[in-house]
């Protein structure tokens, strides 16, 4: 077992790649917990999808995708933020709209500026290419997104919780709107190399649910949430190394085999009680 | 009592002078003048769409003033942000969130300073006292889900007594909780407008009014009537809120009409 475990380390490229899997892994599913209880799925799947014309563009300039990260992350999540409350369609439909004609204008792009890019890498995710400075680029997204939860954990918990409250009490609700789809945008465009544009809502969402599932606390929660996506980035990649998978979709599938384990224990553990509650 | 603390409270705290918001071309309120004292406990009534949680909003901050003045201690409510407690209606909340007593409660002490993370113990002191007010100590660690109605109820005032506010706007209150829990909540308000704070609750109860409340603010986009419930409640008023529906009024003696004070 240890054999098999240790067997991909002889490789530099899968030392990298697991690095970068846990980074990616822990930082999605550490928003993950405040993205599925403020029903932010939705508009995660658009960053998402809204990062592939910046790409195209970047790619075009010449930056790597790692490099675009930050000021892509950042644009995106500003963009969305003041298109979101400003226009009168509805939140559902302005990121419904966001979300299409960004994903169009990328297609388009790539074709006019001819720009050399695998798009079945982009949309599943490539994660044995990385190199040492998208290593070092993720591992420091990871940090910073670790400080700034910690130092705001409060601040986004109260805002997002009771928004009316938080504003009332004096916290400064637009900086925290846009400081968390920041965050949330820097998790998923420094994840994309991992698992892709499609499939970056998974390792964001599925770890968060399971957690939801099993647990009691939001803070347990997101403990048990970064503990899951670990999990599974680090379990997807072992899976695609030994049996020639593709990584991103494998990482999403053992998290979605995580979810329905959670779901099956919440379901057992809810009968049990409403058991226990009969006899007594 | 010295000059200065007699001025404080005979000052009035809240001063309204034609306050007017409109959203778009619809108003939500029109022309409402009013003045609160210190220490009062005010009823806020009227029909839906009547202004009542606007006031509130433009109380608390939430939103500019089309016209007019409301002024508190003499500041706009921009300038005062965060001392003012606010209860919202529970449906404006998200309760999606499996969070304990004390983290709600720690909502009232936090603030946008980052230094404010390392008082561990001061906060711990402020919310286990806050919760012994609302009397649900014993909950501390809870989640809120497992809470009745009227426990989370407590759990939001406490939040607001954590906060150390001198004005408590608590918008429908009573709504979607028992009798009962009615009864505690109103006691527990009455017991922290005895320590001095001002406290404004919007309600669509306007029974016996005048033996939960120093006074009465009705509203219907306008001031209707503002003063002592057992004075300004008269059928005319009610009508002007909310139609003929006078039988809304259940305890009818309460009524005080021209040349038939039924109350005296």
């Amino acid at each position: 077992m240890i054999e098999l475990i240790l067997d991909p380390l002889k490789y530099d490229f899968m030392i990298r790649s697991l690095i970068t899997a846990f980074a990616s892994g822990a930082m999605l599913s550490l928003l993950g917990p405040f993205a599925i209880n403020r029903n932010m799925g939705f508009m995660a799947d658009a960053m998402a999808h809204a990062t592939l014309p910046i790409i195209a563009v970047g790619v075009f300039l010449g930056f790597s995708i790692s490099e675009l990260g930050v000021p892509a992350a950042i644009l995106i999540a500003i963009f969305l933020g003041i298109i979101i409350k400003n226009t009168n369609v509805g939140e559902d439909t302005a990121i419904g709209i966001i979300f299409s004609s960004f994903f169009a204008l990328g297609f388009v792009l790539i074709s006019l500026l001819n720009v050399t890019i695998n798009l079945e890498d982009l949309l599943f995710g490539q994660i044995l290419a990385v190199n040492t400075s998208d290593v070092y680029i993720v591992v420091s997204l990871l940090t910073a997104v670790i400080l700034i939860l910690i130092v705001y954990f409060k601040q986004l918990l109260f805002y997002s919780f009771d928004p009316i409250g938080a504003e009332v009490k004096g916290l400064n609700t637009t900086f925290l709107n846009y400081l968390f789809l920041i965050l949330l945008s820097i998790a998923i465009v420094g994840s994309l190399q991992t698992v892709g544009i499609i499939l970056v809502l998974s390792m964001l969402i599925i770890p968060a649910a399971a957690a939801k599932l099993v647990t009691d606390t939001f803070v347990t929660s997101i403990k048990v949430s970064v503990l899951f996506g670990v999990v599974s980035s680090i379990t997807g990649l072992y899976l695609s190394y030994f049996f020639n998978l593709p990584s991103g979709p494998s990482m999403s599938l053992v998290a979605t085999t995580i979810f329905v384990l959670a779901f099956l224990s919440n379901k057992i553990r809810k009968k049990g009680s409403l058991a226990t509650v009969t006899i007594s | 009592m010295d000059t200065k603390e007699v001025n404080s409270v005979n000052t009035p705290l809240i001063v309204s002078d034609g306050c007017c918001v409109h959203f778009g071309n619809a108003p939500a309120l029109e022309g409402v003048d009013f003045s609160i004292s210190r220490g009062k406990k005010v009823a806020v009534v009227g029909p839906n769409g009547g202004g009542k949680s606007t006031l509130f909003n433009a109380l608390a901050g939430l939103i500019p003033l089309t016209e007019g003045s409301l002024k508190i201690d003499g500041k706009s409510p921009d300038q005062i942000k965060g001392k003012v407690s606010y209860v919202p209606q529970k449906d404006l909340i998200n309760w999606n969130f499996p969070l304990s007593v004390k983290q709600v409660v720690e909502m009232g002490i936090t603030t946008r300073k980052v230094s404010s993370l390392f008082n561990k113990k001061k906060t711990n002191d402020k919310i286990k006292k806050a919760l012994k007010d609302v009397g649900l100590e014993e909950k501390i660690n809870d989640n809120i889900r497992s809470l009745s109605g009227g426990q989370l109820q407590r759990v939001l005032i406490a939040r607001a007594i954590a906060q150390d506010s001198e004005i408590l706007l608590l918008d429908e209150a009573f709504s979607a909780v028992d009798i009962g829990a009615q009864e505690d909540i109103m006691q527990l308000i009455n017991s922290i407008n005895l320590d001095g704070k001002t406290i404004l609750i919007a309600t669509h109860d306007v029974n016996n009014l005048e033996e939960k409340f120093d006074e009465v603010l009705c509203l219907n986009k306008h001031c209707c009537a503002y003063g002592d419930p057992s004075e300004v409640l008269t059928p005319e008023v009610i009508e002007e809120m909310y139609g003929s529906h006078t039988e809304l009024f259940i305890n009818k003696s309460h009524f005080k009409t021209e040349g038939n004070n039924s109350n005296d």
